[in-house]
């Protein structure tokens, strides 16, 4: 039954992703190893989809995600599933905020889960920039170590990451077109 | 009745104008709920948001949820709630149905190649922010540095570490004030 899996598996991500929109991005991954609903790369379109539209990052995910695994049926599973936690915590909390606030064991908690939190979040980062950056195929052994490394990949993030830099407020969608113009006219995919 | 239909289509005109949601949204809200409304304080707004930072979900909808119930119960968190989310579903289906219908062309594949990097760097960015709040001792680095890891070299599912880093925590935090 895909649309109760796409229900769970997208309400266990709104339970344990916290600190908003690139939170859901390690659950993706997991998701769509677990699943085989989508790869790694899809996942990475998805975001850079989710990244130039209007609306929250992780709903963008979830709809996304679910139209592509089992059409609108599949988005509207995925969206209750991913929204339905925050809706249950947050009454829960609204109804008890001071005492939340001050407790020592839900903060204890948080001091932990931040970090661990950032630490996912740049896990999955760093399967996406080995992704697109090395081709690990192409290892040849150490003494020919260069041959596994995407040079036009490579050029093409320094140059949006200096961009990213020097234009602090530049919206993220203008890097990604960056990403896209180079893509189509360097031939990125080969294709 | 008016309340409830204004609950959402405020949200939904939220929702479907803010581009990367949670703090792009902060200042949208305390426009269209503080000032032209009165649903709530700045002040609550700050409270929602920090806790909407620390709890599980998406900032954008937990903020949504509290105004929502503060003004009309689970009714308005719910109302508010799915209006800030339906812009997102109806954009988000039309594109990725007009995607599929392309992704066969040569060129929309060599541009997704090249938006990939671009997303590489996005993500190294959005770390690199993150980090500066969420690392803030030599024990939370040691978070950091120890779940990076694991996740990146075991296959583990995210929620092992997410329960694991909330119990290190409390024990830790717990543990201090119990020796004071």
């Amino acid at each position: 039954m895909i649309y109760l899996q796409l229900f769970w598996e997208f309400f266990q991500t709104g339970l344990f992703a916290v600190g908003g929109g690139l939170a859901t991005l390690p659950f993706l991954y997991d998701m769509g190893e677990r699943t085989g609903w989508f790869t790694a790369h899809q996942v990475a379109d998805m975001l850079a989809v989710s990244e130039s539209t209007p609306g929250p990052i992780g709903i963008n995910m979830a709809v996304y995600t679910g139209y592509t695994t089992a059409g609108i049926w599949g988005s509207l599973c995925a969206i209750v599933g991913i929204v339905t936690p925050s809706i249950i915590v947050i009454v829960i909390i609204a109804a008890f905020l001071r005492a939340f606030r001050d407790n020592r064991y839900v903060n204890g908690a948080f001091y932990g889960i931040r970090p661990a939190s950032t630490g996912l979040i740049a896990a999955a980062g760093l399967g996406v920039a080995v992704g697109v950056l090395l081709h690990l195929d192409a290892w040849e052994g150490w003494d020919r170590f260069w041959t596994v490394l995407d040079w036009k990949a490579a050029l093409l993030a320094a140059a949006v990451y200096l961009v990213s830099v020097k234009f602090k407020k530049l919206h993220p969608a203008f890097l990604i077109l960056i990403g896209a113009v180079a893509g189509a006219v360097f031939r990125f995919a080969g294709a | 009745m008016k309340i409830y239909w204004e609950l959402f289509s405020v949200f939904f005109r939220m929702g479907a104008i803010t581009f990367g949601g949670g703090y792009a949204m902060l200042p949208i809200l305390q426009r269209e709920v503080v000032d032209a409304r009165g649903w709530c304080t700045n002040e609550e707004l700050t409270d929602y948001y920090a806790i909407g930072q620390c709890t599980p979900g998406i900032i954008a909808v937990n903020t949504a949820t509290f105004i929502g119930f503060k003004l009309k119960g689970v009714a308005g968190a719910l109302l508010a709630t799915y209006g800030v989310v339906a812009p997102s579903f109806v954009i988000i289906v039309i594109i990725a149905a007009l995607l599929q219908n392309f992704a066969e062309y040569a060129v929309v594949q060599n541009a997704f190649a090249g938006i990939r990097v671009a997303v590489a760097v996005l993500i190294f960015n959005a770390v690199c922010k993150l980090y500066k709040t969420s690392v803030i001792d030599k024990l939370t680095l040691a978070v950091f540095i120890a779940v990076g890891l694991l996740a990146y070299f075991l296959d583990v599912s995210p929620v092992l570490f997410v329960v694991a880093a909330a119990a290190a925590g409390i024990a830790v935090r717990v543990g201090k004030e119990a020796r004071k």
